[in-house]
């Protein structure tokens, strides 16, 4: 780990620990029932950050093979989550088989060794392929295209793109060399600021609704203002990533747009996600 | 000892494949005397159940498993009574099968049950047998609780080596009573009901 990078993570402990007392101090100071909500809500998602950013730099710290690990578990949870909302079918379970216990280690195997010309194509390729055949083995047809496809829309998503993340850690850019975290840096903490900033704007100044029959609580305000910072916040970034401010700015812009569009598309039965209460 | 560890292993792979959050919907985790009913779609219903419980249920409850199948082998009875604290049915015995059921309720103790019988592939449950109108008739102070598991069916249908992980949620219903006039099928039938409306709107 190199000086950067302690210093990157220093700022952003520096970051959230104002972001908790002033959690703290507005829990303290807050009397009606609906701001109550709205800190308790800021409360967990400071504590979720925290735990996060914790994750992030054993991972960073300990290197390659244990971010790729982290990448490969962030990738089962959400393919898992996904499958959950999806209705597949009892008959779908040797492709669902293939697909978490086959592909994604495959996958992470393949950012682990480099070998970047099968990584690109084995889920759109491969696994677009077998996972057909593997649900016609199983002599059920009905309902075949949207089945198939559901898997491999989940694949595409949950481990093909996810897997790009880590694999940012093999990119040769000539004067660049060894600098993998600080790029994965980049792209983790431009997309969660998008995420915060778009809730923040959202929260102080949203009056227009995007799409409210899919996100009740996305407006533009959150989205133009969110966006426009976290791009500004990337281009301030420039230095630890090979390019230009304007350069930094427009990739920081590239990366927001996806999220937004992500975390719109958050499934309505989030207790899952919820703290267990009752059983432990 | 052993039998601790395995059941923590156990336990903790379960969790990590198919999650099993539990929803106490219409009673609250309690330690009274209960028999817990739910629909069966795989060998996991058992182990899901048992974990969404809190741990000092966990020691007074037994899940009730198929001798045939859990009485197999010395390792497959070693897995359902000394780690799953279950209980053995033996399903071809005939009118005196419910006696271990019943001894572990005279103890004081609590019963998961699943009253179809057998594993079935489909969302919502087949048919109830008659041993749960039996158990509450001879236990008229025990609750009934129904429960219901989802996305069992898909993360791990008969047949299958592996579960896919796939999240299964556990919720429990209200308690139900058998009425003292009540007879055997309408009682079935509601418990069945009771059963099917823990459904909902989660989708299959």
């Amino acid at each position: 780990m190199n000086q950067t990078m302690l210093i990157l993570l220093g700022g952003v402990a520096v970051l959230l620990a104002i972001a908790s007392v002033i959690g703290f101090v507005l829990s303290r100071r807050t009397t009606s029932d609906g701001a109550g909500a709205t800190i308790d809500n800021l409360n967990a998602r400071i504590r979720a950050w925290w735990l996060m950013v914790a994750m992030f730099a054993i991972a960073f710290v300990t290197g390659k093979l244990v971010t790729i690990a982290l990448f490969a578990l962030t990738s089962f949870y959400c393919l898992r989550e996904f499958i959950s909302i999806t209705p597949t079918r009892a008959e779908d379970h040797r492709s669902l088989a293939a697909a978490f216990y086959l592909f994604i280690p495959l996958q992470y195997w393949l950012v682990a060794t480099g070998w970047t010309t099968l990584f690109t194509i084995l889920i759109p390729v491969w696994a677009f392929l077998l996972l057909p055949v593997l649900a016609v083995v199983r002599g059920e047809t009905e309902d075949f295209l949207p089945r198939t496809a559901r898997i491999q829309w989940a694949l595409m998503l949950t481990v093909f793109c996810v897997s790009h993340a880590p694999a940012l850690l093999n990119l040769k850019i000539p004067g660049f060399e060894r600098q993998g975290f600080l790029l994965l840096f980049f792209l983790i903490a431009v997309v969660q600021l998008s995420d915060v900033l778009q809730y923040v704007f959202g929260k102080l100044l949203g009056q227009r609704k995007i799409a409210p029959r899919v996100s009740p609580s996305k407006t533009w305000e959150g989205l133009i203002g969110g966006a426009l910072t976290s791009t500004l916040i990337g281009s301030a970034l420039w230095w630890i990533t090979p390019f230009s401010p304007l350069q930094a700015a427009a990739m920081a812009f590239a990366i927001c747009w996806p999220v937004s569009s992500a975390a719109w598309y958050s499934p309505p039965s989030s207790v899952r996600w919820a703290p267990r209460t009752g059983a432990r | 000892m052993i039998a601790e560890i395995i059941a923590t292993l156990l336990l903790g792979v379960t969790r990590f494949l198919v999650g099993g959050h539990a929803r106490w919907q219409g009673c609250s985790p309690d330690p009274g005397q209960r028999i817990y009913f739910a629909n069966h779609s795989s060998h996991l219903d058992t182990i899901l159940l048992w974990a969404a419980l809190p741990r000092p249920l966990r020691r007074t409850t037994h899940p009730v498993a198929a001798k045939d199948y859990w009485g197999k082998t010395a390792f497959h009875r070693f897995i359902a009574v000394r780690v799953l604290n279950a209980v053995l049915l033996d399903r071809e015995g005939g009118r005196d099968a419910l006696d271990p059921l019943k001894e572990t309720l005279e103890q004081g103790h609590s019963l998961i049950l699943f009253p179809e019988g057998t594993r079935q592939s489909e969302r919502m449950p087949g048919p109830f047998k008659g041993g749960l109108f039996a158990l509450a008739r001879a236990f008229p102070t025990v609750e009934l609780v129904p429960v219901y598991l989802t996305n069992l069916a898909r993360a791990y249908p008969k047949g299958a080596i592996l579960p896919a992980p796939i999240s299964c949620i556990v919720t429990f219903g209200a308690p139900i009573t058998a009425g003292d006039d009540e007879r055997k099928p309408q009682f079935l039938a509601r418990a069945h009901k009771a059963v099917c409306s823990l459904a909902g709107g989660e989708r299959s």
